[in-house]
């Protein structure tokens, strides 16, 4: 029986108990997270080598992804990312389609809001379909999920590797604790590259 | 004859795009991202018949700059394409390159530069090398077609051995500008 998923007061899911299970033996997968709480839920969830967090660059969550999984096509890449991050690089989701990489899940914490900036509505508020879009860009698997057993199906589905495959996920709008990652990038991206290519990495 | 031996023969006013294939083959370049431009579509057919580079088209030159540090961390090099009003869509991305100190090499064909015939394309030609430094990019130009390949060697180089996005411009006085038949 899979685990329980919490939800929060308005009945959606908790986008951090959304990442527990996503990332629950991840198996060497690497992880990517959007700026704002999607760095935050990936980190409170246990902070690692294969993680990047990211503090900025708004909008390439994706495509950073793409980059990712290109170059390790044995790896799982997970690129996980808000609502509000997702819009502002949304043409990255014909990029990718037009790539097919395998490996690659690109999954979107729903909350409808801008959460870090004062919780303004962002467009997925007012219906503007995430998951329609990615599918109709050519992502084979686009799903749209409010149930946790959708949340575990897609773990699984993760872990398939029969990607491109994209999630938008509707959590509960409430902002969980600051969690907060390294902040110094250069440590973050030597980290995750020394996890992949070993020492070697710093000899490129 | 002597005509078909001009035609044939090596000339470096033509045969830049393939010395800058050839330096992305030495510096083993494996993800091309590019928003295209008609100075580099003789460069994108060589890459995209090179089974071990992978071509990105992408539909903003910004989705470049994330895209090339991702294959970073992946421990593949890339190089981004476009011409020099994409120069534009790409500055706030630069900070993910600057913050990570990520090798980022761009190689910018120009518009809005020598000879212009489209208005639209000149506040941002006029303004690329500015743009650029000022997010801290190495910017490198080269207005002569036998500059082209050196320029472009350098800033391959000062992108991974100084970890740093750097950029070589190449002039509108190499590729002609595009007169719309005026």
């Amino acid at each position: 029986m899979a685990e329980a998923i919490e939800t929060g007061a308005s009945g959606k899911l908790n986008r951090r108990a959304v990442v527990r299970a996503l990332l629950k033996d991840r198996a060497g997968q690497l992880v990517i997270g959007g700026l704002g709480a999607p760095a935050w839920d990936i980190t409170a969830v246990g902070d690692c080598p294969e993680n990047l967090p990211l503090w900025g660059g708004m909008g390439g969550a994706a495509m950073m992804g793409l980059g990712l999984a290109l170059a390790q096509p044995e790896r799982k890449v997970l690129v996980i990312t808000g609502d509000g991050e997702m819009l502002m690089g949304v043409g990255s989701l014909a990029t990718i389609a037009v790539q097919r990489p395998r490996n690659l899940s690109v999954v979107v914490l729903d909350n409808e809001h801008y959460g870090e900036t004062g919780m303004q509505e962002t467009h997925t508020r007012h219906g503007v379909d995430l998951a329609g879009m990615a599918k109709a860009a050519g992502f084979a698997d686009a799903r749209l999920i409010r149930e946790a057993a959708e949340v575990h199906a897609l773990r699984e589905a993760i872990h398939a590797g029969n990607g491109p495959l994209f999630a938008q996920i509707k959590v509960d709008e409430k902002n969980e604790p600051l969690v907060l990652p390294p902040r110094e990038a250069s440590i973050l991206q030597a980290r995750m590259r020394e996890a992949i290519l070993g020492p070697e990495a710093h000899l490129q | 004859m002597q005509r078909e031996q001009l035609e044939m023969a090596p000339d470096a006013a033509t045969d830049w795009p393939d010395r800058i294939y050839a330096l992305l083959k030495e510096h083993g370049i494996r993800q091309v991202a590019l928003v295209p431009d008609a100075g580099h579509a003789r460069l994108i057919r060589r890459c995209e018949a090179d089974n071990d580079i992978r071509v990105v088209p992408l539909t903003t030159e910004e989705e470049g700059i994330a895209q090339l540090f991702g294959a970073w961390l992946g421990g593949q090099k890339g190089v981004l394409l476009m011409q020099s009003s994409g120069v534009g869509n790409c500055i706030n991305m630069l900070s993910v390159a600057i913050a990570h100190r990520t090798p980022l090499p761009m190689i910018v064909t120009m518009r809005g530069d020598f000879g212009e015939f489209n208005p639209f394309q000149v506040p941002m030609g006029n303004a690329t090398q500015t743009v650029l430094e000022a997010m801290g990019t190495l910017v490198k130009r080269a207005d002569r077609p036998e500059d082209v390949a050196d320029t472009v060697n350098a800033t391959l180089r000062l992108a991974f051995n100084t970890y740093r996005p750097t950029a070589t411009l190449i002039g509108q006085r190499v590729i002609g500008a595009k007169t719309f038949g005026k």
